[in-house]
């Protein structure tokens, strides 16, 4: 009977490949085909509207982006081998335009802007760097995942430990955590804006509150220094209700027999986390901190809607970016390296989170 | 010395009872088994004497200590799972030392005790494996050497065998006989098959829908059973039970017959007894001869030839169906009439409610 079976399954390819046909199609044409003309175009010098063919241009845009260099200042020293000091007791110090700008000794840092510095006794060290914007969107990137995949990971499991538990209406309370995983990530957003507001936000108005009046308000999106956190902060709540549902079908896999030999062994909370859950855990942690990890990667929505990437460029995005040079400044080219940039540090870390998480 | 007391125990889920009052002394050492139909409560009960059901009335003391409050791990109990309830992450070896390493024994004592739990139950190669790399009997070996390590008081198993064939059943239920022979703690032990009860127990419990139908030896069950219940549950293949009235009363002997059994004396204490009443007499198939004239009259429906013994089912002529035990070599033929003597001595009368009358 079983060789008859098998035999009709496998007569029937056609049949697979026409019901398989429409998703495959819109995989090829949404993912597949932009993922390679991606990778095309940022070796060309492809725009969004040009009059001018395409031209292959080599690593010129990864050139571009990833361009950086140091410079050594010496304090400048007065004819007599002393150091110039100003009125105001600084030293003076070279302009850093005299070599970015068509200096001949230092071609390499030719059109390249300060990035940071910092200060060796008297001598000065700054890096340079080609791409100011990119390069701040790439801090940011990787610092807003730094933050939000541990921190997004932990809470999410602190929920799930605590709604695991049989208690009355517990049900309420996975549906609020999960509720703003439902809602658009852009109606978040938007809502959030407000929250944040410099004069009247909710945040403001509540801090103002609770401190009976002392507290300043703050322009929360406003302000360089507060804007990224205020980004993480809203980015966590949003989505740690999915990451906290997966933590529980995680949590709800590990038998209960195994609590209870751990009771009469006389574990405590603290010994049946360890011993028992957390290692009945291993595989759903590798799952989360691989997902938490690409969709932190890519940040784009909630700094589209509240901030821009401003101010100052404090919360510019790697994904943001890409879009900015696609299509406002119709830089496919330029768009598309971020993109295969980002590509690459996200199957980097993958890869090596999944070497670091593997079965021993 | 950790002898058992039970008093009036119950539970009660909400408002389904089904614990409904057990009161039992077990003696120190003593190996008892509860056994009973799926359902009865049987894991209740041995819950709760392990602390992972709360009581809900009652009196449970362990020790001659009352320990209804007590955590599971202060009771000095034990228990081996019917799903085994290994830690899978562990190997046999931190399995078995699990208990220890929680209550911070020294490392080599540790060690001392894992490898002298492990010579015991004959495993000693199996150390260095994951659960998951061993058969059934050898879980079932790793369970119960996690539970000889901490050398409790009191042993609890819960079905330990019904996942196990029946060969590899039989040599565990040996090992586990071996065991508490060597061991001398009181073990208590769950099951619902009865020749697992007959053959480890000093004292059977038996249970029903949450009642203690019997306590007592298995010879005691099996020759005096207290009630249908638990004459119908004891021995293989079941007792036979037959509709009859009295038709004499003696002294020390009543004289029963009914529509399918000519009378037939059993001696039995006659107060209270009246000419006329209704009684169920219980004959066990091995108590039951083929002769001549016989007072029960019945056909053959199916003739089992055991080689040892041959296994006859017969119907009576009011339609019930009896079993009867006879000779290995007996000649019995489908569809032939045969005459049968129940073994006066041996038989069992059950008044209206089903309780067993009592033999002077
Ligand atoms: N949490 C619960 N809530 C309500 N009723 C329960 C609960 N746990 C068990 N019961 C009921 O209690 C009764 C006894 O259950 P128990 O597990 O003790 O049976 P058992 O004798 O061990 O049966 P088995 O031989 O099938 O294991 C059953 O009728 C069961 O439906
Ligand atoms: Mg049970």
């Amino acid at each position: 009977m079983r060789p008859k079976q098998t035999k009709s399954l496998q007569s029937n390819t056609l049949a697979g490949w026409l019901m398989s046909g429409p998703a495959l199609l819109l995989i090829t044409l949404f993912l597949i085909v932009p993922f390679l003309l991606a990778f095309w175009f940022s070796f060309t010098n492809q725009r969004l509207i040009s009059p001018n063919p395409t031209q292959f241009v080599g690593t010129s845009n990864f050139e571009q982006l990833l361009g950086v260099g140091t410079l050594v200042l010496q304090p400048e020293k007065a004819e007599d081998g002393s150091l110039v000091v100003s009125a105001t007791g600084e030293l003076s110090y070279p302009r850093v335009r005299d070599f970015t700008r068509n200096n001949p000794d230092f071609q390499h840092l030719n059109g390249m802007r300060e990035w940071f510095g910092w200060e060796w006794g008297n001598t000065k060290i700054l890096v340079l760097a080609r791409d100011l914007v990119f390069m701040k969107a790439l801090t940011n990137t990787l610092f807003f995942v730094a933050i939000v995949a541990p921190l997004q990971s932990i809470i999410a499991l602190l929920l799930a430990l605590m709604i695991n538990q049989k208690l009355r209406g517990i049900n309420v309370f996975r549906t609020v955590y999960f509720m703003p995983v439902v809602v658009s990530i852009v109606v978040v957003s938007l809502l959030w804006r407000f929250i944040y507001d410099g004069r009247s936000g909710l945040l403001n108005n509540l801090l103002q509150f609770l401190s009976f009046g002392h507290f300043q308000p703050v322009d929360w999106l406003g302000n360089p220094d507060t804007a990224m956190w205020a980004i993480i902060v809203m980015s966590i709540w949003q989505a740690v209700g999915f990451h906290m549902v997966i933590w529980l079908a995680g949590l709800q896999n590990i038998p209960l027999t195994l609590y209870e030999a751990a009771d009469i062994e006389g574990a405590s909370s603290w010994q049946k986390f360890r011993f028992v859950t957390w290692p009945g855990l291993r595989n759903t942690a590798v799952l989360i901190l691989v997902v938490i990890t690409m969709q932190a990667f890519a940040l784009f929505s909630q700094i589209d809607v509240m901030t821009n990437g401003g101010p100052l460029d404090s919360t510019q995005t790697l994904v943001f970016q890409a879009v900015q040079r696609g299509y406002e400044q119709q830089n496919i080219a330029g768009g598309s390296a971020i993109s295969v940039l980002l590509f690459l540090i996200v199957l980097t870390i993958s890869l090596v989170q999944r070497y670091v998480t593997r079965e021993r | 010395m950790a002898g058992l007391s039970l008093q009036n125990l119950q539970k009660t889920y909400g408002k389904v009872e089904v614990i409904k009052g057990v009161n039992l002394e077990i003696e120190h050492g003593e190996f008892v088994v509860f056994v009973g139909p799926s359902g009865c409560g049987k894991s209740t009960l041995l819950r709760m004497i392990a602390g992972l059901e709360d009581i809900t009335g009652g009196e449970l003391s362990i020790g001659g200590q009352v320990v209804n409050a007590m955590q599971p791990r202060d009771r000095g109990v034990a228990m081996v799972f019917q799903s085994y309830a290994l830690y899978p992450h562990m190997t046999v070896y931190d399995n078995v030392g699990f208990g220890l390493r929680i209550k911070k024994t020294p490392k080599d004592e540790r060690d001392a005790k894992i490898r002298e739990a492990a010579r015991i139950l004959q495993m000693e190669h199996l150390l260095d494996r994951k659960p998951a790399q061993l058969s059934g009997g050898q879980r079932q070996r790793v369970a119960i050497g996690r539970a000889i390590v901490r050398q409790p008081e009191v042993f609890l198993f819960d079905e330990p065998l019904s996942n196990l064939d029946a060969s590899l059943r039989m040599d565990m239920r040996m090992e586990i006989s071996k065991l508490h022979q060597d061991l001398g703690a009181t073990m208590i032990y769950v099951t619902h098959d009865q020749v697992e009860a007959m053959t480890l127990a000093d004292k059977i419990v038996v249970l029903n829908a949450g009642v203690v139908q019997q306590v007592g030896s298995p010879l005691e069950l099996y020759h005096r059973p207290a009630n249908l219940f638990v004459a119908g549950f004891i021995g293989s293949p079941k007792m036979n039970f037959l509709d009859v009235t009295i038709d004499e009363i003696g002294s020390g002997v009543v004289t029963v017959s009914g529509p399918d059994m000519k009378p037939v004396s059993i001696p039995v204490a006659t107060d209270g007894l009246k000419v006329g009443a209704a009684l169920t007499l219980g004959t066990r198939p091995h108590q039951m001869q083929a002769a001549d004239h016989g007072p029960i009259t019945a056909t053959v429906a199916l003739v089992e030839h055991l080689g040892n013994e041959t296994i006859v089912s017969l119907r009576l002529p009011s339609g019930k169906a009896i079993v009867a035990a006879l000779d290995g070599d007996f000649p019995v033929t489908h569809g032939a009439t045969l005459h049968l003597t129940p073994e006066a001595s041996k038989a069992v009368l059950f008044d209206a409610h089903g309780t067993a009358l009592q033999v002077t």
